[in-house]
């Protein structure tokens, strides 16, 4: 989310509005359904869901809501200079609840002002356990152990957590970097490191070491303005032409030594954008629009974001201009294998590797977030997913794939954060669009990803205010979803004609003590009835398997369940997988069901 | 004013709870600086602090300086009739006329805020009957009053009790509204520097919290009520000394 940009951008849309043509490269048109109108309201807002079933929504906690803190951006000229005459009481989401994390048992939610710790381990409704309160957002939050992350952007974060903010332009006070809090006491958090960076702290993601487990990394990605040399003096600005060390065109690597967090220091600020046959450190996209009908394309001198998959020691930055891949084999070095650039993304906003680190999703935050971009007017490729393929370490782009719902003008709407749900023979992806709700993506054919469920809410008001999920989580079993203004909504999967009770079981089978979810881990699922029936189920839905066998296999699968399995009917049913599987006709991906369900029947057998 | 007195008077007998926070309640916790210890905070500040621009303390400091400042008005009202000296006349037309438009600024700079002109602890905790409250939440003690004021343990008069430091009491007012000529003009330098030297000690609690008097408009306040509150006092001892 940029506020800055969005508030600037406010005053520029309309000129442009006003003044342009409405660019004509409309690829996919987006359909209107029951999500389009939903009656508006804060609290009680009309709901439609799909394959979602709404569980517990929590308020915001004591201290971190005032109808008066809902940021509502100016729409007109005479708004805009309103806005600027009298600004409102606080700052743009200022009480905006942002990012996720997850470890043991405890749900970590991120605020511009701070983060909310949750008890989730009894399953029910969500306990709140402690309100921690550090202004400065965004608020993205990580955790390690007894280690919590947090990205501090604004200028008005200080070293103390205080309020009063920090004026002019140099001021030792200031705070913009990574905060480190020790929640070993998890009633009182304690801040035991605050490492300053020069472009703040927008996003960060934690890197674990191979080769020594008492170092992590932090890459910090950061979007905004470098930060004067005497303020902070390993900063300096401007383009690389004139100034070669420019802290733009960067991340930081952050070390910290786990058993002495307070250490924890920047040791490498790698040039991954540089142009690998010059040398040139701004080797990536100089920014603007490719052609006379392209999207107007951010440059590459930051990321947004980073997702890490260490099991294949690689990363997918998003990174404004680019979709870029890393190899982190060696951590604190990391390089560039491959990236890409598309006429149709605006900017380049977050990564979500499959199960296998074959794909990459990566998102296109068009707008910055706080602007309505899923309307009917909207191109149908602009703001929306990008799903990439990864061969031999070449990223290229494959397919979109935005929010299927016309969303109104008041609502805020674009692709956002998410993780990967993990049915296995399937890849799905849980998503927030902001105020166009949650949804469901199945990539499992890059070429072709689809919705498969839907949660969504009306708009907040009668006007554009900003709201909507910000971050929506499959967090061991449930999604979580942090809303803007809203507070805290945890859903579950419901079957539905796109997705079997056994998938979702075996989905829901799947824990982790700690989940952050731009540290992204391999799963595996053991071998279970349910994992069966989700390979099954997949290969009916695709009319990929004859009806006698799939009858053959689900009465094995009963048996299996009442813990009588048929080993003869089990064999049987192998050996005509594996048939099946090498016949003429078959898909690859029907062929791959196939043989994982074989292994798992094998297995149960044996 | 007097009816201000009124409400005044009545909280002291009575006394107000502050907000007592429910303990099974999640704590609300803010950080200090790395390896500061953290302080719970309550849910009112936990809002305020993501305000980038002004604190509670600021706000209460408002409130109170607006009640502080009308006490020296309705003194000045006072002077119009029962003054002798010229000199005395001029200074406190001087010092209506600054007060006032601090007093307009102070209620600007809140409505422009949304908050109330009138603070709700005005006194809280404070005053002889004041029940010794079991658990004050964290506001307690940055009470404008706190430090101040009359905290003796045996029964006090409420009546010589200001209600605010540097304010005359009730008893002082009516004694300044009693006398006339030269006796007035003596018990009205005497007040009005004690007066003032009250908001020099309310600016200088404000900037003792860390957080607290960095609002651009509050901070210029602070510092033209230094200013000019100080320069007044001089001039005040000055006149006192040729009565």
């Amino acid at each position: 989310m940029f506020v800055r940009k969005a508030l600037y951008s406010s005053v520029a849309a309309m000129a442009v509005l006003l003044g342009a043509s409405v660019a004509s490269a409309q690829v996919q048109t987006i359909p209107s359904d029951e999500r389009t109108e939903l009656a508006p309201g804060i609290y009680d807002a009309a709901e439609a869901s799909s394959g979602l079933a709404l569980e517990h929504t929590l308020a915001p906690p004591p201290g971190f809501f005032d109808p008066d803190a809902i940021f509502a951006p100016p729409t007109t000229r005479e708004e805009a200079a309103a806005y600027r005459a009298n600004p409102p009481r606080y700052s743009p989401l200022a009480l905006a609840n942002s990012d996720m994390a997850v470890s043991d048992g405890k749900l970590f939610v991120g605020n511009f002002n701070g983060f909310n710790i949750y008890d989730i381990s009894g399953g029910g409704e969500p306990q709140l356990l402690t309100s921690v309160v550090c202004p400065g957002g965004q608020g993205d939050v990580s955790v390690h152990g007894n280690l919590l992350f947090m990205s501090v952007e604004q200028n008005n974060g200080r070293i103390d957590c205080g309020a009063s903010g920090a004026d002019g332009a140099v001021n030792p006070e200031r705070f913009r970097g990574v905060r480190i809090f020790d929640i070993s006491n998890i009633r009182a958090p304690q801040q035991v490191a605050a490492v300053q960076t020069c472009r703040g702290s927008h996003t960060h993601t934690l890197v674990p070491n191979p080769a020594d487990s008492n170092i992590l990394y932090v890459y910090n990605s950061a979007t905004s303005g470098v930060r004067r040399s005497d303020e902070l003096s390993i900063c300096s600005d401007g383009e690389p032409g004139t100034n070669p060390d420019t802290a733009l065109y960067s991340i930081d690597v952050i070390e910290v030594p786990l058993d002495r967090p307070q250490d924890a220091a920047i040791v490498n600020r790698p040039r991954i954008f540089e142009d690998r046959e010059t040398g040139a450190v701004a080797g990536l996209w100089m920014g603007g629009r490719a052609g006379v009908a392209s999207q107007a394309t951010a440059r590459t001198n930051h990321c947004h974001d980073i997702t890490v998959f260490p099991e294949i020691g690689q990363a997918a930055g998003a990174c404004s201009g680019n979709g870029i891949l890393l190899d982190i084999s060696d951590p604190k070095n990391p390089t560039r294998i491959s990236e890409i650039f598309d006429a149709d993304m605006a900017y380049w906003h977050s990564a979500t590797f499959d199960n296998t680190g074959s794909k990459v999703v990566f998102t296109d935050e068009w707008g910055g977030g706080t602007s309505p971009r899923c309307t009917a007017d909207a191109p149908g490729n602009w703001g929306a997913n990008l799903v990439a393929t990864i061969t031999n370490g070449e990223l290229r782009g494959r397919a979109f794939h935005k929010l299927p719902s016309v969303q109104g003008a008041n609502e805020n709407c674009v692709a956002h954060n998410g993780n990967i749900i993990p049915v296995p023979g399937r890849d799905l992806m849980v998503q927030a669009w902001y105020q166009g709700g949650i949804s469901i993506m199945d990539f499992t054919d890059p070429m072709n990803p689809m919705e498969i469920a839907y949660f969504d809410r009306g708009p907040l008001g009668e006007r554009l205010m900003i709201g909507g999920s910000w971050s929506a989580y499959w967090f061991n079993g449930r999604i979580y979803s942090s809303e803007i203004a809203r507070g805290l909504d945890v859903l579950r999967l419901v079957p539905s004609d796109q997705l079997s009770a056994a998938e979702i079981a075996a989905a829901e089978a799947v824990m982790e003590d700690e989940i952050n979810p731009q540290t992204q881990t391999r799963v595996s699922w053991a071998n279970t009835p349910d994992v069966a029936g989700a390979y099954l189920a997949q290969l009916r839905r695709a009319d990929a398997i004859e009806a006698d066998l799939a009858q053959q296999i689900d009465s094995v699968i009963e048996g299996w369940r009442a813990g009588e399995i048929d080993p003869i009917a089990a064999a049987a049913a192998v050996a005509s997988l594996a048939v099946t599987a090498e016949t003429q006709g078959v898909t690859p991906l029907a062929a791959r069901r196939m043989k994982a369900l074989a292994e798992v029947l094998a297995s149960a057998a044996s | 004013m007097l009816h201000y007195l009124g409400i005044a008077l009545a909280g002291l007998i009575i006394g107000q709870d502050p907000v007592v926070q429910d303990p099974a309640a999640a704590p609300i916790v803010n950080p200090g600086a790395p390896g500061a210890a953290s302080r719970q905070i309550t849910a009112a500040e936990a809002v305020d602090l993501s305000r980038t621009t002004y604190t509670d303390e600021d706000v209460r400091f408002m409130q109170h300086m607006i009640v502080h400042h009308g006490q020296a008005v309705e003194m000045v009202e006072l002077l119009q009739t029962r003054a002798s000296s010229p000199a005395v006349r001029a200074i406190g037309r001087r010092i209506a006329l600054s007060q006032e438009a601090e007093i307009d600024l102070m209620q600007n700079w809140l409505l422009s805020r949304g908050l109330p002109l009138e603070a709700a602890d005005l006194h809280a905790g404070h005053g002889p009957t004041a029940p010794a409250s079991p658990s004050h939440d964290a506001h307690a003690g940055h009470d404008a009053h706190a430090g101040h004021g009359d905290h003796g343990a045996a029964p006090v008069d409420p009546d010589t009790v200001p209600i605010m430091p540097g304010m005359l009491s009730p008893a002082q007012m009516r004694a300044l509204a009693a006398a006339e000529g030269p006796e007035f003009d003596r018990l009205f330098l005497e007040g009005m520097i004690q007066h003032h030297k009250g908001a020099l000690d309310m600016v200088d609690e404000l900037l003792s919290y860390s957080d607290s008097g960095n609002d651009p408009m509050l901070s210029d306040f602070a510092s033209s009520v230094v200013a000019d509150q100080s320069a007044e006092i001089l001039r005040m001892q000055s006149l006192l000394s040729e009565l």
